[in-house]
C-alpha cells in the first residue's frame, strides 16, 4: 500500500476525481507542465490534457470567478491559488459571489467549487506567504472551510469538497506538506465534512486544533502524557460549519480546554469555539478556556517566524496550567 | 523604429437621429417583422422602466436603477441572443432580461426586496444581475469555458457599463477571453456616466471597444441608440462565437437619461442642457420614426400597442403587490443544498425570537 505525503495525497485525490468525473477541472497559475510550485498537480496534465488541467493567466480574481462561472454551468472546478498571501482578491468573488449564488437564485444556480490553498508559516517563506487566515473564510455564510492535517485526511477530505455541491475553500498545511508519510488507499473514499475527529482520546484536557498546529499538538500531547496529563485531541477539519457538539462533548468529559492555532489571537478561529464553550459548556469547564496562538502582529519574516508560531512547549505549559487551574 | 501593431475601430450606425437609414440597411430589416419585435421590446422596457420608477416614489418598490434612454442597446442585444445563451447582466439591463424571457413580477419582485425574482422560470441558466460592478465578467470567462469544453455553439454575453471598464474584473476577464478564444460577448452599455463620474473621467481612450485590442479580441463600437445596429453588431459576435471564433467586445454609446438609481440625483452634477439634447435622440422615436416611414408602422397601431403594454405591466404590477413575502425561515434554505445540522436552532429561532414585526 502506498506511502504519501500530505502533498502527495492531495495529488493522488485530484487524480481520482479527474479520471472519475469529467466534469471536474483543474485551474491555477502554474499548475499545468510545471505541476504548482508545491508540485500538488504534478503530472496530471500530461494525464488529463491541457482542457482539465488549466494553466490560467495571472490573475487570481479571474480564477475565483472563472471557477463560479464554470460551476454555474455544471462543471467541478478545483481552482489553486499558489499562497495564501495572494488569496485576497479573491475574496470579493467568494463573498459576493461563490457563497451566494445558489441562495440568491433559489437554488436555481449553484456552485460547487473548490479553492485550493496552501497557508501558514513555518518553512521560511518570503513575505506574503506564511500567513494563516482562515478565520476570515469561517466568517462568510453559505460556504466551507476545510483543512487537513494528514495525508490520508487531505486525501479524503479533498474528495469530499469536490463533491460537495457547495463552495469548499481547502486550505493546505504547507508546513506539514512533506513532514510525514502515511498509508493512503486509494480507494476514492471520501471522508465525512462538516465533523471533527477526535485524534487521541484522553480524560484531563481537550486540546483543540487544525491544520500544521496538530502536528505540534500531537506531540505536546505525547510530553503531557509523560508527566502523567491525559489530553484528548481534537481536530476540528472542517471550520465552517463548525461540529461544535464533538468538542463539548469532549470538554463536558474533561472539563477543561486548550485551543491551538497558528493564527493571530484576536477574531481567530479560536475565539470562535472559546466563545460556544462560554455559551454552552460554561458549567462543565473546571479551568480558564486557553487559546495558544499566534500574536496580533503581521507574521514576521522568517527569521523570527519560530517566535511568531505557537510551540510544543508553549502548548504543553497551557495544557498543565488548565489542567493544575484551582 | 519599426511599427509591430496597427488597429483601429470601426462605429456602426445605419440610421441617423430621425430614424432616416445612412447607408445599406442589414438583411434582416428587409422584412419589417424583427424591427417591429425591436421596437415592441422597447415600448415594453420603457413601459416597465416607468412603473417601477412610480411604484418606487410612492414607497412600493426597493431603489431601482433606471433604463430610460438604453433601450436600444438593451432590446437589440437582448433579441439577438438564443435561448440557450448565458446572459450575466448588471442593474441597469431590464430590457435584456425582458428580451430573454425574465418576467416583470420576477423583476419586480427582485427590485421589491424579494429573493424568488431571481429564480427566473426561463431562460434557468442566466445569472441574476451584478450588483458589484465589473465582478461577473470573470464568471462568463468560466461559462464560456464550460460551453468550450463541452463543444457547445453558445455564447456567455456579460453586460456592463463604462465604469466598470476601469476595474481589473475587465480586463482580467478580457485577457483571458482572448488566451482561449472563449465564445464570449463582452456586452459594454456606453451611457456616459458611471454614477457622478463622466466616462471622460474613466480612461483618456479615445473608445472604449479598443480595449479588446490589448486583450487580442475583436472590439467595436455601435450607435446604441440605433437598435438596427445593436441587434446586428451583436447578431455578428454570436455567430463569431458559435463558430469558436472568439469574444468581442461591443461599446454601445448611449445616455442614460435617468438619475443613477431612485437615490441619486443627477441634476447634482450634470448639466439640464446635456440631457436635453439626448433626449431630443433617444433611441424609441428614432425606430417609430423609421418604421413609419418604411410603411411598417401607423400611430393607431402604436397607441394599441402602448395600451396593450400598459395592461401587462399594470397586472405584472399588481401580482408583485399582491405577492405575500416569503417565510422567514427560507433564508436558511439556500444556503447550502442541505442545512447543516448545526444551523438548525438558529433556523428554528426566526420569526420566534426577532424583534420583526412582520
Amino acid at each position: 500500500m502506498a506511502e504519501l505525503t500530505l502533498l502527495e495525497a492531495v495529488n493522488a485525490a485530484l487524480a481520482h476525481e479527474l479520471a472519475a468525473d469529467e466534469d471536474v477541472v483543474l485551474l491555477g497559475e502554474d499548475i499545468g507542465v510545471n505541476g504548482g510550485v508545491f508540485r500538488a498537480t504534478a503530472g496530471l496534465q500530461e494525464r488529463f490534457g491541457a482542457k482539465r488541467v488549466l494553466d490560467t493567466p495571472l490573475a487570481e480574481s479571474l480564477i475565483a470567478g472563472m471557477a463560479i462561472g464554470m460551476a454555474a454551468e455544471g462543471l467541478k472546478p478545483v481552482a489553486e491559488i499558489q499562497f495564501m498571501g495572494f488569496i485576497y482578491s479573491t475574496m470579493d468573488q467568494i463573498i459576493n459571489n461563490a457563497s451566494r449564488l445558489r441562495n440568491r437564485s433559489r437554488g436555481r444556480l449553484t456552485c460547487p467549487m473548490v479553492l485550493r490553498a496552501p497557508f501558514g508559516g513555518g518553512i521560511h517563506a518570503p513575505e506574503h506567504h506564511s500567513e494563516s487566515t482562515e478565520s476570515m473564510f469561517a466568517h462568510i455564510p453559505g460556504i466551507r472551510v476545510v483543512i487537513p492535517s494528514s495525508p490520508m485526511r487531505a486525501y479524503g477530505l479533498l474528495l469530499a469538497s469536490i463533491r460537495d455541491p457547495d463552495p469548499v475553500v481547502f486550505l493546505e498545511p504547507k508546513r506539514i506538506y512533506r513532514l510525514v508519510k502515511q498509508e493512503v488507499p486509494d480507494t476514492g473514499d471520501a471522508a465525512t465534512l462538516d465533523v471533527c475527529f477526535t485524534l487521541r482520546e484522553g480524560g484531563d484536557v481537550t486540546l483543540v486544533s487544525w491544520g500544521a498546529m496538530l502536528h505540534d499538538a500531537l506531540q505536546a500531547a505525547d510530553q503531557a502524557a509523560a508527566l502523567g496529563i491525559s489530553v484528548e485531541v481534537v481536530d476540528v477539519a472542517t471550520l465552517k460549519p463548525l461540529d461544535m457538539q464533538t468538542i463539548l462533548d469532549s470538554v463536558t468529559k474533561t472539563g477543561r480546554c486548550v485551543i491551538v492555532h497558528e493564527a493571530a489571537r484576536t477574531a481567530g478561529f479560536g475565539a470562535e469555539i472559546a466563545a460556544n464553550l462560554a455559551e454552552h459548556g460554561l458549567l462543565s469547564l473546571f479551568a480558564p478556556v486557553e487559546r495558544v496562538t499566534g500574536y496580533d502582529t503581521i507574521m514576521p519574516l522568517y527569521r523570527l517566524e519560530n517566535h511568531y508560531m505557537p510551540g510544543t512547549g508553549q502548548i504543553v505549559r497551557a495544557l498543565k496550567r488548565a489542567v493544575e487551574y484551582e | 523604429m519599426s511599427v509591430v501593431a496597427k488597429f483601429e475601430i470601426h462605429h456602426r450606425r445605419y440610421l441617423d437621429e430621425r430614424g432616416e437609414p445612412v447607408g445599406e440597411l442589414p438583411e434582416f430589416t428587409c422584412k419589417p417583422e424583427t424591427v417591429i419585435e425591436l421596437y415592441r421590446g422597447m415600448v415594453l422596457t420603457r413601459a416597465f422602466d416607468e412603473k417601477a420608477v412610480a411604484l418606487q416614489r410612492t414607497g412600493k418598490l426597493g431603489t431601482y436603477a433606471s433604463t430610460l434612454g438604453q433601450e436600444a442597446a438593451a432590446v437589440g442585444l437582448g433579441r439577438a441572443m438564443q435561448e440557450h445563451d448565458v446572459l450575466l447582466p448588471t442593474y441597469r439591463e431590464c430590457g435584456v432580461q425582458l428580451m430573454r424571457g425574465v418576467r416583470m413580477l420576477e423583476l419586480f419582485l427582485y427590485w421589491g426586496g424579494d429573493e424568488r425574482g431571481m429564480d427566473f422560470a426561463v431562460p434557468r441558466r442566466d445569472f441574476p444581475v451584478s450588483i458589484v460592478v465589473a465582478s461577473h465578467i470573470v464568471h462568463a470567462v468560466g461559462v464560456a469555458f464550460a460551453m468550450q469544453y463541452r463543444n457547445q455553439a453558445r455564447a456567455a454575453v456579460p453586460v456592463f457599463g463604462d465604469g466598470a471598464t476601469s476595474k481589473g474584473d475587465f480586463y482580467e476577464a478580457l485577457n483571458a477571453a482572448g488566451v482561449w478564444k472563449l465564445p464570449v460577448v463582452f456586452m459594454g452599455i456606453n451611457n456616459g456616466w458611471a454614477i457622478s463620474v463622466p466616462r471622460t473621467a474613466q480612461t483618456a481612450c479615445e473608445t472604449l471597444a479598443q480595449k479588446a485590442i490589448a486583450a487580442g479580441i475583436h472590439g467595436e463600437q455601435v450607435d446604441g441608440n440605433d437598435a438596427i445596429a445593436v441587434y446586428q453588431v451583436c447578431r455578428e459576435a454570436l455567430e463569431r462565437a458559435y463558430r469558436g471564433e472568439g469574444a468581442t467586445l461591443i461599446e454601445a454609446l448611449t445616455y442614460r437619461l435617468g438619475d443613477h438609481t431612485t437615490a441619486d440625483d443627477a441634476t447634482r452634477y450634470r448639466a439640464a442642457d446635456d440631457v436635453e439634447h439626448y433626449r431630443s435622440v433617444e433611441p424609441l422615436a428614432r425606430l417609430k420614426a423609421y418604421l413609419i416611414n418604411a410603411g411598417a408602422w401607423s400611430d393607431d397601431e402604436d397607441r394599441e400597442l402602448h395600451e396593450q403594454i400598459r395592461a401587462e405591466v399594470e397586472n405584472a404590477a399588481h401580482a408583485y403587490l399582491d405577492s405575500a413575502p416569503p417565510t422567514p425561515q427560507v433564508m436558511f434554505d439556500y444556503l447550502y443544498e442541505s442545512l447543516p445540522p448545526v444551523y438548525a436552532d438558529q433556523r428554528s429561532s426566526v420569526g420566534q425570537d426577532d424583534d420583526a414585526d412582520g
